[in-house]
């Protein structure tokens, strides 16, 4: 049980590196603009750079925060809901709905605001899907929960591997694109930022419960949990934070995986601190990620979940390493 | 003052074997039962139904002349307690971690455990020996460790009526001993009721005023350890006969 004075100190730490990736993603770029003047721009100031700083790197910036907090933090509730450290906010087959959604939009050629439109809806079905499938009768076991959305995800892949094989070739590359984690697209970063602070604040009065849930579902019924509607709620939460990080960016990996498992060997499993913890950090390393993925080979762009995939795999094989040990 | 619990008309099945047909008993403060029955009977199936995390064909179970329908997850944690059979830990925790879990029921929805919940945690703690052990993780305890941090929830949750699904699974002759004698004490000295899975009809017939035979097929039989526990009924509750012998005023019960 982390004391008051460690959590504070926790969070405190965590909100410094998301600003220092704020710093970098605004400061760093083809066009390097001191961090006196990124702060001068975003008062309002008339200065040179002022439109790069404001209308190109904040939105992308806030964005990719955004979208790295909604990924960690459903995450985080995945790993609950699922009783699995190993799941991630994908594994229920919400990034194959989205990704069968966006390559149809492609396809069809619809505009950006057609092809989020398109992924949010796929995400949305995928989700309606598995839990319809899951529920079922009632019993509501994290097996076939588990199991009806990895076949389900198994079937979106299918699809999408269909969408790309027939796809005409000046297509391509946006599709591969958008399939590995895009924040390049990402032009409004108010959906994103909003869903975050909702979903964030909707389920802190449940965090307590969650630790419960976490050991077992009869264990937290017995100390007082309405543990069915817990899950229905947990579940709507994670899947539609899934759905809008998606979206927004196309399917990150990792984030959703590796973070709160970084968090948790941090500061152990309290979901009260773990939750907003996660946030920070997730939003911070997405923000980090994409900075380096705009800079790395500059002027061309990398897609960021690239990079988050090639940070995240050598730090969760450690982290299955040091567990074993 | 109504009954700790009260059990009405309960038929319980698992699938289309009959566990209980209209079981009715009730059972006071300070009152101790022992559900003995052979491996798959229905034993904790019973028990989960009693406990509220399962529902009953027909019939039903109130705690204070309350249904748990009515009480909600929340008031009735605060009625009674429950110990699983199994535990498993998806993530590690600490044992202090895991004992302050017991007060949830007490807590707001905003609240932080206070330094009162952790004392009530620790005296828990070290009622069933595991003081030192408080930082440890969880998914290192042995089985018997595990067993005992269950228990030792289970009294941080401090409500009036116990439902133990085999409390001595993985403990030790000693550990046994403590353990029915910290029940024993909760009945005695607090007016706690607690009904428990058992598999020893020796210990039952110590630690127990009543007996709860559970035969597999639908047949239950309800009554005082004196009568229930003969080595007749018991070599045809568990299909194998058994000797009863007396050593130092207490009977216990030997397969032939």
């Amino acid at each position: 049980m982390p004391s008051h004075r460690r959590a504070t100190l926790v969070l405190a730490v965590l909100a410094l590196l998301g600003a220092a990736s704020f710093a970098a993603a605004l400061a760093v770029g083809s066009i390097a603009v001191p961090l006196a003047d990124v702060t001068a721009a975003l008062i309002g100031e008339p200065i040179d750079n002022a439109a790069i700083v404001r209308e190109l790197r904040l939105p992308r910036a806030l964005s990719g925060f955004a979208c790295g907090g909604l990924l960690a933090l459903a995450g985080a509730l995945m790993q609950v809901l699922l009783r699995n450290p190993l799941a991630d906010p994908y594994v229920l087959g919400i990034s194959g709905g989205a990704g069968v959604g966006a390559m149809f939009a492609i396809l069809l050629g619809l505009s950006i605001a057609g092809l989020n439109t398109f992924a949010f809806l796929g995400a949305l079905g995928a989700m309606l899907i598995v839990f319809g499938l899951a529920h079922g009768d009632g019993a509501w076991t994290q097996t076939r929960l588990l199991l009806t959305g990895v076949i389900v995800a198994a079937g979106c892949g299918a699809l999408v591997a269909l969408m790309l094989s027939i796809a005409p070739e000046h297509k391509l590359h946006g599709m591969l694109f958008w399939l590995m984690g895009d924040l390049s697209q990402s032009t409004s970063p108010w959906i994103p930022v909003g869903t975050l602070i909702v979903a964030l604040l909707a389920s802190l009065p449940f965090a307590r419960e969650l630790n419960l849930l976490a050991r077992g579902h009869d264990t937290a019924q017995a100390l007082g949990v309405d543990v069915k509607r817990l899950r229905y709620n947990v579940y709507a939460i994670a899947s539609l934070v899934t759905a809008v990080a998606v979206t927004s960016a196309g399917s990150i990996g990792f984030v959703g995986l590796v973070v709160p498992h970084l968090v948790r060997l941090a500061i152990g499993n309290d979901q009260r601190l773990l939750l907003p913890a996660s946030v920070l950090a997730g939003g911070a390393l997405l923000t980090f990620a994409d900075t380096l993925a705009r800079t790395l080979i500059a002027p061309q762009q990398l897609p960021v979940g690239v990079l988050t995939a090639l940070i995240g795999v050598p730090a969760f094989l450690f982290l299955l390493t040091r567990q074993r040990s | 003052m109504s009954e700790l619990i009260e059990a009405r008309d309960l038929c319980v099945s698992i699938g289309c074997h009959s566990v209980c047909r209209e079981l009715s008993f009730s059972l006071g403060a300070g009152e101790r039962l022992a559900i003995l029955g052979r491996n798959g009977a229905g034993k904790s199936t019973l028990l989960s139904v009693l406990a509220g995390l399962r529902d009953a064909d027909t019939g039903e179970v109130l705690l204070g002349g309350e249904g748990y329908a009515t009480l909600g997850p929340r008031q009735a944690a605060r009625r009674r307690g429950w110990l699983p059979q199994r535990h498993t830990d998806a993530f590690s925790s600490t044992v202090l971690e895991t004992a302050l879990t017991g007060r949830h029921p007490h807590l707001g929805r905003w609240d932080w455990e206070s330094k009162r919940d952790t004392e009530i945690a620790r005296v828990a703690l070290a009622a069933v020996g595991l003081a030192d052990l408080e930082e440890r993780d969880v998914q290192t305890l042995s089985g018997g460790e595990r067993q005992r941090l269950a228990i030792a929830t289970l009294l941080t949750q401090a409500a009036p009526l116990y439902l133990l699904d085999e409390p001595l699974a993985h403990l030790d002759l000693n550990h046994q001993i403590a353990v029915l004698d910290l029940f024993a004490g909760a009945a005695a000295d607090c007016g706690a009721g607690v009904i428990m899975v058992l598999h020893e009809p020796g210990l039952a017939d110590r630690y127990c005023e009543r007996a709860l035979l559970v035969y597999g097929d639908g047949r239950c039989e309800l009554g005082r350890c004196r009568e229930m526990l003969t080595a007749d009924r018991l070599g045809e509750l568990y299909g194998h006969p058994l000797q009863e012998v007396e050593a130092d005023g207490r009977r216990w019960f030997i397969p032939a």
